[in-house]
């Protein structure tokens, strides 16, 4: 079965360029903020979109998305919330692939199989849960993948040859390529130490690979799509969002256009490397 | 092939984790791919340890002769008289060197990060003796070394801040979420994933992802061991009941351990419960008053809301100030082997008192939670019953904070 993923990526393919991949945080900083810039992304030029499901305790996140976080939850963020979100969404958008991406126990305790059943019928593609590593995700990647679901796993820079095929097991739509050994948004990657690891793993999955964690500019962005398929921007996406809002941490007018135009400057670097890529 | 819902026999429970690191449902590596290889890196190299007899040897000799083990298993004679009941012991873990059990396990994991080549240490702290161990044990062997704790730790736990500081520790503080323990830990995460190739994080409890809480049982269960032969020799049997403290467990895995399979020893672990386990958010007692979930590596009994968000938990004692708890003792609760209780502040800070006067022995705080509940149970049992309570820490630190509660002037 072709998923929205799927789908998109022989699409990227057919154009010859390599996809953005966004990332906000759900209900950031406010649910109707939040739901308006989800569906402004497609048009701005997000090819696939990550919703991070907020929790308390993001682990593997620097301090822009640790704040992002805590913003839509002081705001009332829900998981259920999350899900309306995917919903209304799909109203009007049956293509732009949405990935899911979180920590385990807003899912764990929803729980589990209701979690996949929601987040289907809501108009989910994937998920990506950043600490359920293969060796724990059984109870959680054959139901979504029965349900129609991609599930996603990260490698790293740590990620060896004897771990790599654990990582590729069982896994589809594409593979998230961490690109520094440290937490979303702090050191920027090395691009060389970056192509030299997708091409490693290309090597060994006929899967699209996307590349994120570091990614702030448009130049890292062109860069990052000549060797990937995908490039993820997500901590730029919410500081730029964060640096809108008022003293009280509240939307403004700015905030959805500001973060609506980086995108499109992103794209654009993306859908017309010639113009605006000068190195 | 196990399953996260596989239980282990139940002819023994001290055959936990099973390979995968599940105490049941319970343990497990909820970690990013990040810090995978390095976890199952860590495992491998403290199964070659515990193969290695000179690893041992070494760490004999260093708790003997630096950490001054074993530690005193002391009658309390006037507490007895007082509580008219069981006879009542106490392990007498805070007078190891840095004044609590965390020296334990700080000489073991020390030992391991030397092995295996790590040139940088850090840990999470939220009382500040698991800080102040790892500063220790660091400048011993000089090694330099980062401990997370939170901002309002460091406000509350100000002498313990110090002396870090003294034995050459750089204190990074914690802003972010409440600026406790679990803020401090997932600070500490933070950093090891960006600092993979050199560093080693010493986690002061039997929590976080496998081995962690296999191997910090391990090295604490040393209490239990000196405590069994302590009582052979002393009064010719076995004890028959335990009581020690739960923030995330380790000195009461570390007393527990060598009994869980000794039928006839009644176990207790003491919980947290703040203003009271029935007040919301009021409280840091995860295993009477939250339920399981997934955090910082493991699957435990954890303090969280109804969308799986965790909560602060509140206790007057900064060292069990913590949402989770290690997931053997999760594990333990649900098979019914141990009985989970919790105390207020209040009657910690009644045995706090009692024993001071009683007994000329100034608790931490975290131990004085113990103690509160065996002011209630130890009339309860007869004049014959062994009772061993773990005194893990000492309460020089924790003066100031008492001074404030009971309104008295330094």
């Amino acid at each position: 079965m072709m998923t929205r993923i799927d789908k998109k990526f022989t699409e990227l393919k057919r154009q010859g360029r390599a996809g953005l991949v966004t990332f906000i945080t759900a209900g950031d900083p406010d649910y109707d903020t939040s739901l308006a810039i989800l569906k402004g992304l497609p048009d701005a030029g997000a090819d696939i979109i990550e919703i991070g499901m907020p929790f308390s305790d993001p682990m593997a996140d620097g301090p822009a998305i640790q704040a992002s976080s805590l913003r839509a939850l002081k705001a009332g963020q829900t998981m259920k919330k999350t899900l309306s979100m995917v919903r209304e969404f799909r109203v009007k958008d049956d293509t732009t692939p949405i990935v899911l991406m979180g920590y385990y126990n807003p899912i764990y305790v929803y729980p589990v199989d209701r979690f996949v059943a929601d987040a289907v019928e809501a108009g989910t593609d994937g998920l990506i849960v950043v600490d359920l590593p293969p060796e724990e995700d059984e109870e959680l990647r054959p139901a979504a993948i029965a349900a129609g679901m991609n599930v996603i796993r990260l490698a790293t820079p740590t990620t060896d040859a004897k771990r790599l095929p654990a990582v590729l097991s069982n896994t589809s739509g594409f593979v998230y390529y961490v690109s520094i050994a440290g937490i979303t948004g702090t050191a920027a990657p090395d691009i060389h130490s970056v192509e030299a690891h997708v091409g490693w793993i290309k090597g060994n999955t006929s899967l699209p690979i996307a590349v994120g964690f570091g990614v702030k500019t448009e130049d890292q962005v062109s860069a990052f799509a000549s060797v990937a398929e995908g490039v993820v921007v997500g901590s730029a996406l919410v500081s730029a969002l964060a640096q809108s809002l008022d003293g009280d941490g509240k939307a403004t007018e700015a905030t959805k256009p500001e973060l609506l135009g980086l995108v499109e400057r992103l794209s654009s670097v993306l859908r017309h490397p010639a113009e605006t890529v000068a190195v | 092939m196990s399953t996260a819902t596989d239980t282990p026999p139940q002819n023994t429970y001290r055959s936990g984790p099973d390979e995968q690191g599940h105490f049941g449902l319970f343990g497990g590596r909820f970690v990013a791919e990040t810090l995978m290889p390095l976890i199952l890196e860590l495992e491998q190299a403290y199964a070659d340890a515990q193969a290695d007899p000179s690893f041992q040897a070494e760490l004999d000799a260093l708790l003997a002769h630096y950490a001054g083990r074993p530690s005193p298993l002391y009658f309390a004679e006037r507490l007895t008289e007082h509580l008219g009941g069981a006879k009542i012991y106490f392990k007498r873990d805070e007078l190891n060197h840095t004044g609590s059990h965390k020296i334990n396990n700080c000489l073991g994991q020390i030992q391991l990060a030397r092995r295996m080549g790590r040139t940088r240490i850090i840990a999470e702290t939220g009382a500040g003796q698991h800080g102040v161990a790892v500063a220790t044990v660091a400048a011993r062997f000089g090694l330099p070394c980062v401990i997370y704790m939170g901002a309002t730790d460091i406000e509350r736990q100000r002498p313990n801040v110090f002396r870090m500081k003294l034995l050459g520790a750089e204190v990074k503080a914690v802003t972010s979420g409440s600026g406790t323990l679990k803020d401090a830990m997932n600070d500490a995460l933070r950093d090891w994933v960006a600092n993979v190739h050199d560093t080693f994080y010493i986690i002061g409890t039997v929590a976080g992802p496998h081995p962690y809480p296999a191997m910090v049982r391990d090295f604490q269960s040393v209490i239990g061991k000196e405590t069994r032969a302590q009582m052979m020799e002393r009064e010719g049997r076995l004890p028959d009941t335990l009581v020690a403290c739960i923030g995330g467990g380790s000195n009461a895995m570390g007393l527990f351990h060598n009994f869980l399979d000794d039928p006839s020893v009644s176990i207790y672990g003491v919980e947290a419960g703040g203003h009271g386990i029935d007040v919301d958010n009021g409280h840091a007692a995860s295993m009477t008053g939250g339920k399981p979930g997934v955090l910082h590596g493991n699957r435990t009994y954890l303090l969280q809301d109804d969308d799986g968000q965790i909560l602060e938990g509140h206790s007057i004692s900064a060292g069990l100030d913590y949402p989770g708890v290690g997931p053997e003792h999760s594990w333990l609760k649900d098979s019914g082997r141990v009985t989970y209780v919790s105390v207020t502040d209040k009657e910690a800070l009644v045995a706090f008192q009692l024993c001071t006067k009683l007994e000329g022995i100034i608790p931490a705080l975290e131990p004085s939670h113990a103690l509160a509940h065996v002011m209630k149970l130890a009339p309860t049992l007869p004049s014959d019953n062994l009772l061993v309570m773990n005194m893990c820490g000492r309460g020089d630190k924790d003066i100031f904070a008492v001074a404030e509660h009971l309104h008295m002037e330094m």
